[in-house]
């Protein structure tokens, strides 16, 4: 392990640690909003995967996202299943759904596979609504109260509170972003990132172009359907919304305003563009305005992104 | 009415669709084919037109024939400048890399839709037909309006094609398209044929919005259904290539009605959504490309 690393390392776990202890300081409604944000954050982390590390935009990321609120929501609501089996069901079937998609939506490149991934994502979206007998369709349904609070290895867990509601949000982020350490640190992760730079010369070395993508839109999308399962589950509510095109072009917000292609990044993104939400909120109620303007001068003049530039100015060893 | 008259009805509406929709899409093919750029904000051009022509139509006094004719000819000009400033301002900076102008057309999308919310508000409103002549025929009445739509778009198209074939910006346009290093080494102002190209574009998709406010109300989500169709039909046309894109619109805007009678509107547009997407990962040059080598 080399110096750099293990300065990265020491940063993000020191990042882990901090979110930790912030709980006993900020008040009930910032344990409640910075919840959200690590959710979103870990979703966003998912996406920078695929766009960060890989070079792949997705411009359809909402489907794995609200593939696992449904994959985790639906048994819950529909069969009863208990909380954790539904999670674990949840990131199996964002698993599968991350390959068989991978597997379609490769075959494409640069312009098609932006529009593609929009596509299957849009179909996604028009699948729950069209079956919202089952799904209760945009306005959605809300899970059973005997499905808040379940016991788990002997302990009784209640997501009706805030706090553990947090900490269960903090131990997702910390897996996502270990298991992403270890991928990015790792050979994958260098291979990833030479085909970012250029596909074509990975290829002629005599590397699986196709094989590397397709893992890296798994993971990437694993994650991100994690993040939904989680997001269900914590916050007790499943809706259409989740799949929309809305959630896919925040991700990649998030993502880019924090830094892509830094593990921080998009949780950091997250975190901003939530708070600047929140703060527009009792100003204005054009938030697609601010978020279409944010999008433009980001691409404009600050396509690095705020870790992104940190990276490239002051801490080279940033992961 | 029987079903042969009912077919006939069905086919007129299916021309109606289809005319607005090839101008739209021959507006968004002619920018990807020439700039390589997807605007994804597209679709709120086609709905800036329509706001435009309620503008310009509601503040027109007179007969509703000047204030349409008056629309037919702001909007497109009002709506290209928009698209001009765009391109000015934010895609030449961008150096039209692919990713980078997606996202950028994804925020103008945003700012444009919010903008209009916030001005024109969210009522949905209707601009009087020039005129209201009904065609009787031996089995229904059809507004000559309509009919006027489909003329209209043929004459536009005959005017596209004109301008390319036939002219000297045609021939700078397509010389950029077929090789952009080629025509910057032979002089070709490739920056200002790409602003004029993204205005030109942005113009068509006005012309359709105006030509279709008269029947269906100007709103300010309105852009997403022509940006969707119009992305299909460019895909199953072919990427950049005209001729698929007047066939393609065709074949849509009559199998669009069809397909609504059959399935519920959702089913079909997820069945429809889905055949795209296959087009685009099995046959990436269009249905009726011809197969390469």
């Amino acid at each position: 392990m080399g110096a750099g690393m293990m300065k990265s390392l020491i940063l993000h776990l020191a990042v882990l640690v901090l979110l930790f202890l912030l709980q006993f300081v900020i008040s009930d409604y910032a344990i409640l909003t910075l919840t959200r944000m690590m959710v979103l954050g870990i979703f966003a982390s998912g996406f920078n995967i695929l766009f960060g590390y890989t070079g792949l935009l997705s411009l359809g990321h909402a489907m794995f996202f609200g593939a696992g609120v449904y994959a985790a929501g639906l048994p819950i609501y529909h069969f009863g299943w208990s909380v954790p089996l539904a999670f674990v069901f949840a990131i199996f079937m964002s698993f599968v759904a991350a390959v068989i998609i991978g597997v379609i939506a490769l075959r494409t490149v640069r312009d098609s596979f932006m529009i593609l991934t929009l596509m299957l994502a849009q179909a996604g979206y028009l699948a729950i609504l069209y079956f919202n007998r089952e799904t209760g369709g945009s306005e959605g349904l809300t899970m059973p109260q005997a499905s808040r609070s379940f016991d788990f290895l002997g302990l009784t867990i209640d997501l009706t509170d805030a706090a553990t509601r947090y900490n269960i949000a903090v131990l997702l982020l910390a897996i996502t972003i270990v298991v992403s350490f270890i991928l990015i640190q790792g050979r994958y992760g260098r291979l990833f990132n030479a085909i970012r730079e250029n596909e074509a010369r990975t290829e002629m070395l005599g590397y699986n172009v196709l094989t590397a993508k397709l893992f890296s839109f798994t993971v990437s999308g694993t994650i991100a359907g994690m993040a939904g399962a989680a997001y269900a589950i914590l916050f007790g509510y499943i809706g259409a919304t989740f799949a929309g095109i809305q959630y896919s072009i925040e991700a990649l917000l998030f993502t880019l305003l924090g830094g892509a292609g830094t593990l921080l990044g998009p949780l950091l993104g997250s975190i901003l563009m939530t708070t600047l939400i929140d703060r527009l909120s009792e100003v204005t109620s054009a938030y697609f305005l601010f978020l279409g303007l944010i999008l433009i001068a980001l691409t404009l003049w600050f396509p690095k992104g705020l870790l992104g530039t940190i990276k490239e100015k002051w801490l080279p060893w940033l992961t | 009415m029987g079903f042969g008259p009912f077919l006939f009805l069905a086919t007129l509406e299916g021309l109606v669709q289809a005319s607005v929709l090839v101008l739209t899409a021959v507006g968004l093919s002619l920018v990807f084919g020439v700039m390589r750029v997807v605007n994804v904000a597209h679709g709120e051009f086609f709905m800036l037109g329509a706001v435009i022509a309620w503008f310009v139509a509601t503040n027109m006094p007179g007969d509703p024939a000047i204030g349409f004719i008056a629309a037919l000819i702001i909007s497109p000009l009002a709506v290209g400048a928009v698209a001009y400033v765009a391109d000015r301002l934010i895609l030449t900076r961008l150096n039209y890399n692919p990713e980078a102008t997606i996202v950028a057309t994804i925020g103008l999308l945003y700012v444009i839709q919010q903008s209009v919310l916030m001005t024109y508000g969210a009522d949905a409103r209707p601009v009087d037909p020039p005129f209201y002549y009904t065609i009787r025929l031996p089995w229904f009445g059809y507004s000559s309006y309509k009919l006027f739509v489909i003329a209209a778009a043929c004459v536009l198209l005959g005017v596209i094609w004109f301008v390319l074939k036939r002219t000297k910006w045609g021939l700078l346009m397509r010389a950029t398209q077929f090789d952009r290093e080629t025509a910057l080494a032979f002089g070709i102002p490739v920056r200002k044929v790409y602003s004029f190209v993204f205005a030109i574009g942005a113009g068509l998709a006005a012309i359709g919005a105006v030509l279709i406010v008269p029947i269906q109300q100007a709103h300010y989500l309105m852009g997403l259904d022509p940006l969707l169709l119009s992305f299909t039909v460019v895909i199953i046309g072919g990427l950049g290539s005209i001729q698929g894109t007047i066939f393609a619109a065709i074949l849509i805007g009559l199998s669009d009605g069809i397909l609504s009678v059959f399935f519920s509107p959702t089913l079909a547009k997820i069945v429809s959504t889905l055949f795209v997407a296959m087009v685009l990962v099995f046959k990436p040059n269009g249905l009726f490309a011809k197969a390469k080598r």
